[in-house]
């Protein structure tokens, strides 16, 4: 026998759970609490989000202010806010392009309102025809069943049109009075007003989302249409609430713009031409399934806040423009295919 | 009939873990070349997780897998294909708009510059078919096919990549009697041409007739290995258990007094059903047997209002009931467990807790709507303990939980709402041997509880086994009524159309 025996040997006592084995070599068994890939695919985001906040704090001395962070979440309310509630349309199995053509429009005709009827008419107009644009959308889905990919494509098209017919294709000017401008341009305790607005619509629609009846229920519809159906949901009234509160949500960014800018716009150069594709990839970074069925809001506010910190950051470190959309589109590509990867596994 | 060699398989100390839940553990199998290869559990004992990790469609966390003797890492079903390692799945997933041929030569078309050469393609199919002896028709849609001819497709199409290894994964779970013989006769063929095929199903008399070894496992644990000329369907049962589960015999009822529950008079749905008048009294049984396509499935979703009707009345307790959706069938205290779990009975992504109260969320909800999470936990926790769902986590996402407990889990939803009328589709199709004990010992209980049930299935053994009436369906009408424990052969003619008159 010259085989050296690389372990215990049989017979000999070794007590269980004693790691010092035979020869003094510990041979502990491994069960270590690893962090396995499922964790990755779900916290991942926040821990990247950590990261690059730690890493812009440390890269520019002028990150990491109260007023810089807090200009990166004015200049981000009006996206966060359809973002967030887009998350609600996505979670439920369905898509909407229109986030952007329901922003200007609502923008427009809250300025028209506020010129022809007097300043106040602003507030209900801009929110109430966002209201009704999502409810088209939500009965060109349901009750005609077109596909809300194309439904939405053509809805915007439209909505965009009847804007820059209303506005002759030029801007409105609205009244500077102080009624219509205090919500864009004041502050309450040192916040704007935009700001706060954020933060109150998505602890709002992260609660239902997360805690009500109504929250559980889009979760199914999205996991299982048809499950939620013999369920005894009615399901077409639960996609159309989704893009109505989707466009009322939409209706309000508007007004908040507007009320910023003290202007109606019908422009897509602005926030209104690309707030749906970015709407939308703030939701697919933060881990919301695009299929449907998983995801929150919290998730959503991170990924418009990754995107809207890697804008603000570069600027600040003086990385050339078109490095934000490259690193931002990689970004997305990265958080939905590691999703894929682990649940394909 | 090929040149294709045997291909043997081993595995060795394979582990696969699902968050949490250990799916297979240290499992070490040899499957010799060019014999059928049975793989036995019960649900979640990790048959299929095996059968999975051969064919490539899931990786497991430990041990290796070698294919004569070479050693394998399959990251996806198609690098398995490409090594001659074909899978036919429980849930078929072919093309639907593709024609029988192109799916069947589906990546592997005969090419030249890039262009397909159909004629070629055509021949080759027809030495194909010709030389296997299964005959499908080439130009038939697939998404037109039945479940059978799928099947046919998808092992054409694995003998046309040559594959040497086909794993089947409960192919039989939803043929009809006759479907399994033909299917059964073709494996014969395969084996006979040099295939391996590994077999997996819950069906035991299925694998002692037609495997030369079989695979025991237990709680994604080996039992044992033997030749089937070792093993019988009890001592199956006793590795698959650990100790002889017995068929239980339920006190049937006869000309019962009752109230009437459910009375349906004179359902009519163009081109489905026809005329359909039957009664059901509180704490009765009455199965509905039938051939596939009889409009079986259909009168269930008729009742329930998951379908729409063209005519006829339905009446819940003596009052007569406008049923226009599934939420008017339940609020007239009707439960519906569909055919198919995962297409209409399951939210997979979701919580096991979230499953169970999703049918009736308002009673673990306050008033103004807000969920009392504690209390749905308590609530699915209590369920979980009744039906036995292994395990009873009410957190778990649900698409991690085996067949059978996935089925417990939609009883549980309608438990929550204790329903007057329990409208039962398949209630154990994929359900391993316990879990169907369990199952048809629950419908039994909500019975004796005063529910009137409507079952359906296609084991006709199961409707004889729980009916205290049985009736025949036949192209959309009843055609036949027989009391409890009705002659099994008297029952199968009716079905058939043979024998006997039929009811107007």
């Amino acid at each position: 026998m010259t085989v050296q025996p690389s372990g215990p040997l049989a017979g000999d006592p070794v007590p269980a759970g004693d790691p010092a084995g035979a020869d003094g070599i510990a041979v502990p068994r491994v069960r270590s609490r690893r962090i396995k890939a499922e964790h990755i695919r779900d916290y991942g985001i926040v821990v990247f989000a950590v990261a690059l906040f730690a890493y812009f704090s440390f890269a520019s001395p002028d990150f990491l202010t109260w007023q810089n962070l807090l200009n990166l979440v004015f200049q981000n309310a009006t996206l966060g806010i359809a973002a967030c509630a887009v998350t609600y349309t996505i979670i439920a199995g369905n898509f909407d392009l229109s986030l952007g053509a329901i922003f200007v429009l609502s923008e427009v005709l809250g300025a028209w309102a506020a010129v022809h009827w007097g300043v106040w008419w602003a507030f209900p107009v801009a929110i109430g025809s966002g209201l009704a644009m999502g409810l088209i959308n939500g009965l060109l889905v349901t009750k005609l069943r077109v596909n809300a990919f194309l439904a939405t494509l053509a809805s915007a098209l439209t909505f965009g049109g009847i804007a820059v017919g209303v506005t002759g294709g030029g801007l409105l000017i609205t009244p500077t009075s102080s009624v219509f401008t205090f919500l864009g341009q004041q502050r309450v305790a040192g916040i704007q007003y935009p700001v706060v607005i954020f933060v109150l619509v998505a602890i709002a629609l992260q609660l239902v989302l997360a805690y009500t009846v109504f929250g559980r229920h889009l979760y199914g519809v999205g996991d299982n249409r048809n499950a939620a159906r013999l369920s005894g949901l009615k399901v077409d009234r639960i996609v159309i609430l989704t893009f109505v509160i989707t466009g009322a949500a939409c209706g309000l960014s508007g007004l908040l713009d507007s009320s910023m800018t003290g202007s109606g716009s019908s422009t897509t150069s602005g926030l209104g031409g690309s707030l749906a594709l970015l709407a939308i990839a703030g939701v697919a970074l933060g881990g919301t399934s695009i299929f449907g069925g998983v995801g929150s809001v919290w998730r959503t506010v991170l990924g418009v806040l990754i995107l809207a910190m890697i804008t603000n950051g570069f600027d600040l470190l003086a990385v050339p423009d078109y490095w934000q959309d490259i690193v931002r589109g990689i970004l997305i590509v990265i958080a939905v295919a590691i999703s894929f990867v682990v649940d394909r596994r | 009939m090929s040149s294709a060699a045997a291909a043997h398989v081993r595995l060795v100390e394979i582990g696969k873990r699902y968050s949490g839940t250990t799916a297979l553990d240290n499992v070490s199998v040899v499957v010799a070349g060019g014999t059928v290869h049975g793989l036995v559990g019960a649900n979640g004992a990790g048959k299929s997780t095996l059968g999975k990790i051969i064919g490539g469609v899931i990786r497991p966390d430990d041990g290796q897998l070698f294919v004569d003797d070479r050693q394998v890492r399959y990251t996806s079903p198609r690098e398995a294909r490409i090594d001659g390692i074909a899978t036919i799945s429980q849930e078929l997933s072919p093309m639907p708009h593709m024609s029988v041929i192109e799916s069947v030569y589906f990546g592997i078309e005969p090419r030249r510059f890039g262009l397909v050469q159909w004629r070629q393609m055509r021949r080759q199919y027809e030495e194909l078919v010709s030389l296997w002896g299964f005959e499908l028709d080439p130009n038939a849609k697939v998404g037109m096919l039945r479940t059978a001819d799928k099947q046919k497709t998808e092992i054409l199409r694995a003998v046309a990549a040559d594959a040497r290894v086909i794993v089947m994964d409960e192919p039989t779970s939803s043929l009809t009697s006759v479907e399994t013989k033909t299917l059964h006769r073709m494996i014969r063929t395969l084996r006979e041409g040099g295939r391996t095929i590994v077999y997996v199903s819950h069906f035991l008399d299925e694998v002692l007739e037609l495997a030369d070894t079989v695979t025991v496992l237990r709680s994604g644990r080996l039992v044992r290995t033997a030749p089937v000329a070792e093993e019988t369907e009890e001592s199956l049962v006793a590795g698959m258990f650990g100790a002889a589960a017995e068929a239980e015999y339920f006190e049937k009822p006869r000309n019962l007094t009752t109230p009437v529950v459910l009375d349906v008079s004179g359902l009519h749905r163009k081109g489905v059903l026809r005329d359909i008048s039957l009664q059901i009294r509180s704490g009765e049984i009455v199965g509905l047997a039938g051939l596939v396509g009889s409009g079986r499935s259909e009168l269930a979703r008729a009742i329930s209002g998951a379908d729409p009707i063209d005519g006829g009345t339905i009446a819940v307790d003596g009052t007569a009931r406008a049923i226009r959706s599934p939420a008017d069938a339940m609020a007239a205290g009707m439960a519906f467990v569909p055919e198919s779990r995962k297409d209409d009975g399951l939210f997979l992504e979701l919580s096991v807790a979230a499953n169970t109260t999703f049918a009736d969320l308002r009673s673990v909800a306050s008033r103004l709507g807000i969920l009392r999470l504690a209390l749905e936990r308590a609530k699915t926790s209590s369920l979980l303990k009744l039906l036995s769902v292994e395990p009873p986590v009410p957190s778990m996402k649900t698409a991690n939980l085996s067949g059978g407990n996935q089925q417990k889990l939609l009883f549980a939803r309608w438990m929550l709402r204790s329903p007057r009328v329990l409208i039962l589709d398949e209630p154990t199709r994929g359900v391993d041997v316990a879990a169907r004990a369990a199952i048809h010992r629950l419908i039994n209980k909500l019975a004796a509880e005063g529910s009137a049930v409507l079952l359906i299935s296609s084991e006709i053994e199961e409707v004889l086994g729980l009916a205290h009436r049985v009736l025949v369906m036949r192209r959309g009408s009843i055609t036949r009524e027989f009391g409890a424990d009705p002659p099994l052969d008297a029952v199968m003619e009716a079905a058939f159309g043979l024998g006997g008159r039929t009811i107007e």
